[in-house]
């Protein structure tokens, strides 16, 4: 099994050279920890900016400067910041390469849910609609198996959808699967150490190629 | 050159106000908010409001005042995860909600300013979000795809944050203090602005403003911003 921080060093390995990015909010920061050498990306933060840089040294935060995740952060000499509406003009008219976001469910046509449990307190979609329709790559971080033990990568989602027929990779603690496009079934890429076919199968309910 | 200038948010307000009007309200979580001018509102007391704003503060500041007094109605909002005035008042039914991807929230305000009625995103096709909207479909370069039909938004009034202003209503913003702001002062029927500075007219190189004074109506400068920050996150320097 990987950790949540090999999960993100599993992750960061899609990351090109050049690629402009989107990390969600938990678990996705992490990618950031994991940039391989090498490889120039440039961070896109929702709320305004790209070329997000590291969260700022103490006495010097700037409530004018944050992420999507309203964190303190800080610029870059490749920084540029714009509104809202030209933020999703970026995410929506496929400017922006990869987004990396979690999920509670995914689907095995590639839906996914990862805004809403009905019957409790739904605190919105923020921008995750658009980043699941308009970014070139969805890329999902999640844990394979819900609390209560249940897959999370289904036959059908049973939570109302954030987008559909979208993502193109799932990396979980047990194991990674991609597809070579959207509409393409998804296969077996790589296990996660001490898990073999048989264990992922017995824990998966979604069909993917072996 | 008509006078846009206003001593304080109480004069910028007036005569601007009703019960059940819409407002529009800039930021993004505490970022970029017109935090003198809610809090006229809120003094103001003017109820059953329509808040647009991608957030809705948090208890106790940014629009989470407004709600504490339950001045507002209905919020049409991208994410109000952050307030539990909010959560406590939707839930036992005092308040409507409206959720838009927040895209589509940006869209549809910069659309209503601009003079479009609707546009088609394929955001939130075959979601909740869809359902009851037209769908229809276009060639593009993937292949035939499936759209759903939006609608711009306009306000009876618009609050907008920027950090200097010049006496035409020129104005440029901040950092990411800049969000909903620009879109929302080319939607609101009259748009009233607060910044943090006024500068002479001719001071702004006419290349870096950000919006032009013909989107805003009434200005004035607040002090003593409070600013709050929602996370503060620092990391710690290398030992030299």
């Amino acid at each position: 099994m990987w950790t949540r921080d090999q999960q993100a060093a599993r992750a960061a390995k899609e990351l090109q050279d050049g690629f402009y990015v989107n990390l969600g909010i938990g678990m996705p920061t992490l990618v950031a920890n994991f940039i391989p050498e090498r490889v120039d990306v440039t961070l896109q933060s929702e709320n305004g900016m790209l070329g997000m840089g590291p969260f700022p040294f103490a006495g010097e935060e700037d409530p004018d400067l944050i992420n999507a995740g309203k964190q303190t952060i800080t610029e870059l000499d490749r920084t540029s910041y714009f509104s809202s509406a030209d933020s999703f003009a970026m995410i929506r008219g496929g400017h922006i390469d990869l987004s990396i976001l979690g999920a509670m469910e995914v689907a095995d046509n590639g839906d996914i849910a990862n805004w809403m449990i009905p019957g409790k307190m739904v605190k919105g979609m923020g921008g995750a609609m658009d980043l699941v329709a308009g970014v070139k790559k969805i890329i999902v971080l999640m844990e394979h198996n819900a609390k209560d033990g249940s897959a999370k990568f289904k036959t059908v989602c049973t939570l109302p959808l954030t987008g559909k027929g979208v993502v193109d990779m799932i990396v979980s603690d047990l194991a990674v699967l991609a597809r070579p496009a959207k509409g393409a079934p998804f296969k077996l890429i790589e296990l996660a150490p001490g898990i073999d076919l048989d264990m992922l199968k017995a824990r998966t309910e979604g069909h993917f190629e072996a | 050159m008509a006078n846009k200038l206003y001593p304080d948010a109480k004069a910028a307000l007036d005569g601007l106000l009703f019960d059940g009007m819409t407002i529009m309200s800039g930021g993004f979580g505490l970022c970029g908010i017109p935090e003198k001018l809610i809090a006229a509102l809120r003094d103001a007391g003017v109820k059953g409001l329509t808040v647009i704003s991608n957030n809705a503060g948090v208890d106790g500041f940014g629009l989470g005042q407004l709600l504490e007094t339950r001045q507002i109605a209905k919020m049409i909002s991208s994410y109000v995860g952050e307030n539990k005035e909010f959560e406590r008042q939707y839930l036992a039914g005092e308040l409507q909600l409206e959720f838009n991807p927040q895209g589509t929230l940006a869209e549809r305000i910069r659309a209503g300013g601009a003079g479009i009625p609707g546009f088609y995103t394929k955001t939130g096709v075959g979601t909740l979000v869809a359902e009851g909207k037209e769908h229809k479909d276009f060639a593009t370069a993937s292949g035939t795809e499936t759209y759903i039909l939006e609608t711009g938004l306009v306000a009876d009034v618009s609050i907008v944050k920027a950090w200097k202003a010049d006496p035409y209503g020129n104005l440029i913003f901040r950092k990411t203090s800049r969000n909903f702001n620009p879109m929302m002062a080319t939607a609101g029927k009259v748009t009233v602005v607060e910044v943090e500075e006024l500068v002479p007219a001719g001071t702004f190189d006419p290349d870096h403003i950000h919006t032009p004074g013909v989107f805003v109506q009434r200005l004035f400068v607040g002090r003593d911003y409070e600013k709050r920050i929602e996370q503060r996150t620092v990391r710690q320097r290398e030992p030299a």
